[in-house]
């Protein structure tokens, strides 16, 4: 519990951070931030999972090793999500989304 | 603490102990003898997958967080026939080009893991097994789609598959924790006794329906679906489009049916719109695709199209029709596969266009493709037929007339892609057809499996009655 904040503007926050990920993930060209983008949106469920278990249901610890369970799956999809970009640079030299193009249709 | 009770996971740990054994003996096998692995591992799974006949229990374990029923573990014999069957067909692609490269153990090490991920998704009795089960079954079939480290389009299907199956279990979880705002507990059973419609658990629902619809591949999320198809190891493409979305149309059908039933009149609408679009989508784009495993990417969007009709149902039913439809489906999609991995193991070509006057050259492996796209299209002899029958009957039964009507239209745009495939091989004579090739023993043996499931499932009426009984554990 954060004194003087509720838990309205904590999960405005953390929607706006959701949407903030969707929308990197529709635009952005190259593909770390791609998976920043894809970070985001895991962090924002994150602290979604611990604020309404403080806020709103305090007599029980699920969401909050829920979102440990999280943070754990999402370091493991990085960093496979990071091998297959480099073993794709190691090919292409590139990062870019334009450059993945080859099948299509 | 009931050791015992253990037992209920009998299946899941089964398949850890043949994944500990597999690095044990890639640790301890010779680099010379490296081969003998694809034997190791075919042989352990075939015992896993006859010892998973015999019964279980229905119990629950770890306080409700895993539990079976004889549904669920019915399911999971499903999903190892099938794997077995895509381990037969793919063993000689593995001894002739992955072992060489000394990647043999890893390719069964990963695909097992990720059985082992749709098991614990489809016996989950809470949120974080199912999120936990999603993940483990589908990063390591990211590894294997960029397995051939060598070809870019590999790693294309790989990137791709890890990007868009992490956006998806993002979104879901981000539903899953509006539930768990609006209910106050992650298990099944906790939360289907508080939830009501307000406007979160609505938005949960959508967003954890997007997060499963990206591996179903329904349609507004379907577009990782062909690319990765295509790119993908043939053997990975088919795990992905059976094994994979099979298991994920079973999860989808326990959140719908179970906990989110207090919400059905709306979800009903949702998948009704979803439905329609996904068998028009997947069906058009389907006409105008060359290549072979492009051309089985969206005949499969389709075909999930078609298996929401089951969903519609809502009950016992439904459950049965899409349990069964799903049989059938394993056993059609994955001859199509395998005649196709055949052929490209031999040839290499894999467009529709290679296949013209293949009748001529290799009538048996013509005459099986031609089963599978006719069990596929739901032409009357063979099961593919009764299991669309058992479907639209699902739909009809509870009043949704028109989109019963759509899916009969689409079947029959169905009819005509299917049959391009078959008109090429036996009508047209082709240029430079391909040559005659013997098939290895392994692939001759998955190759019949899948022809006398395709032959048998749809007359062996006891197998769809076996289902039905089965069926009313969901509800």
């Amino acid at each position: 519990m954060i004194p003087g904040i509720s838990i309205y503007e904590i999960l405005t926050v953390t929607s706006i951070l959701f949407f903030i990920g969707v929308y990197g993930f529709i635009t952005r060209t190259n593909l770390i931030s791609i998976l920043i983008s894809v970070e985001l949106i895991l962090n924002a469920s994150v602290v979604n999972f611990v604020i309404i278990n403080k806020y709103l249901f305090p007599e029980a610890l699920q969401g909050v090793y829920f979102s440990i369970f999280i943070i754990a799956v999402a370091a493991a999809e990085t960093a496979l999500a990071v091998s297959i970009i480099i073993n794709l640079y190691r090919q292409i030299s590139s990062v870019e989304v334009k450059d993945i193009e080859t099948m299509k249709y | 603490m009931n050791f015992s009770s253990f037992l209920l996971m009998r299946q899941e740990i089964a398949l850890l102990v043949i994944i500990l054994l597999l690095v044990i003996a890639e640790i301890f096998i010779p680099k010379k003898k490296k081969v003998s692995i694809v034997h190791l591992a075919l042989f352990l799974f075939g015992i896993h997958a006859i010892i998973g006949f015999f019964e279980i229990d229905e119990s629950s374990l770890f306080g409700g967080m895993f539990r079976t029923n004889h549904l669920i573990h019915f399911f999971k014999n499903v999903l190892n026939i099938g794997v077995l069957i895509l381990l037969l067909q793919s063993a000689d692609w593995i001894q002739e080009k992955i072992v060489n490269q000394n990647k043999g153990s890893e390719f069964f090490i990963l695909l097992f893991s990720s059985l082992l991920g749709i098991y614990f998704m489809i016996s989950a009795g809470d949120f974080l097994m199912f999120y936990l089960g999603l993940e483990l079954s589908t990063l390591p079939v990211t590894a294997l789609a960029a397995y051939e480290t060598m070809k870019r389009i590999s790693s294309e299907s790989g990137i791709k598959l890890i990007l868009s199956s992490a956006l998806a279990s993002g979104v879901s979880l981000f539903g899953i924790s509006m539930l768990y705002a609006s209910t106050g507990s992650i298990y099944f059973s906790e939360v289907v006794q508080v939830l009501s419609s307000t406007n979160l658990t609505l938005l949960g629902m959508v967003l954890l329906f997007a997060g499963i619809s990206f591996k179903i591949s329904l349609v507004p999320f379907h577009f990782w679906t062909a690319d990765v198809y295509e790119g993908a190891p043939i053997s990975i493409a088919s795990y992905l489009s059976v094994i994979s979305k099979g298991g994920a149309v079973f999860i989808l059908m326990i959140l719908l049916f179970t906990v989110l039933r207090p919400l059905a009149h709306i979800w009903e609408n949702m998948i009704y719109v979803i439905a329609i679009a996904t068998m028009f989508i997947g069906n058009l784009f389907a006409l105008r695709q060359q290549n072979m495993k492009r051309f089985l990417a969206f005949s499969s969007i389709a075909q999930a199209g078609f298996i929401l009709l089951g969903i519609m149902e809502g009950s016992k039913l439904g459950t049965a029709t899409v349990v069964y439809f799903v049989l059938i489906y394993i056993f059609s999609n994955l001859a199509a596969f395998g005649v196709i991995q055949a052929i490209s193991l031999q040839t290499g070509k894999e467009r529709i266009k290679d296949y013209e006057g293949l009748y001529r050259t290799n009538p048996n492996l013509s005459l099986v493709l031609m089963l599978a796209l006719f069990s596929l299209a739901g032409i009357p002899p063979v099961a593919g037929f009764f299991g669309k029958f058992f479907l639209f009957t699902a739909a009809a039964s509870k009043g949704f007339y028109l989109l019963v009507f759509l899916a009969v239209v689409n079947v029959t745009i169905s009819l005509y892609y299917y049959l391009i495939v078959v008109r090429a091989m036996f009508l047209r004579k082709g240029e430079n057809p391909i040559p005659f090739f013997r098939n290895k023993i392994y692939m001759r043996i998955g190759l019949v499996i899948t022809v006398l499931g395709i032959l048998l499932l749809g007359i062996y009426s006891p197998i769809y009655d076996y289902i039905y009984d089965l069926s009313s554990a969901l509800n």
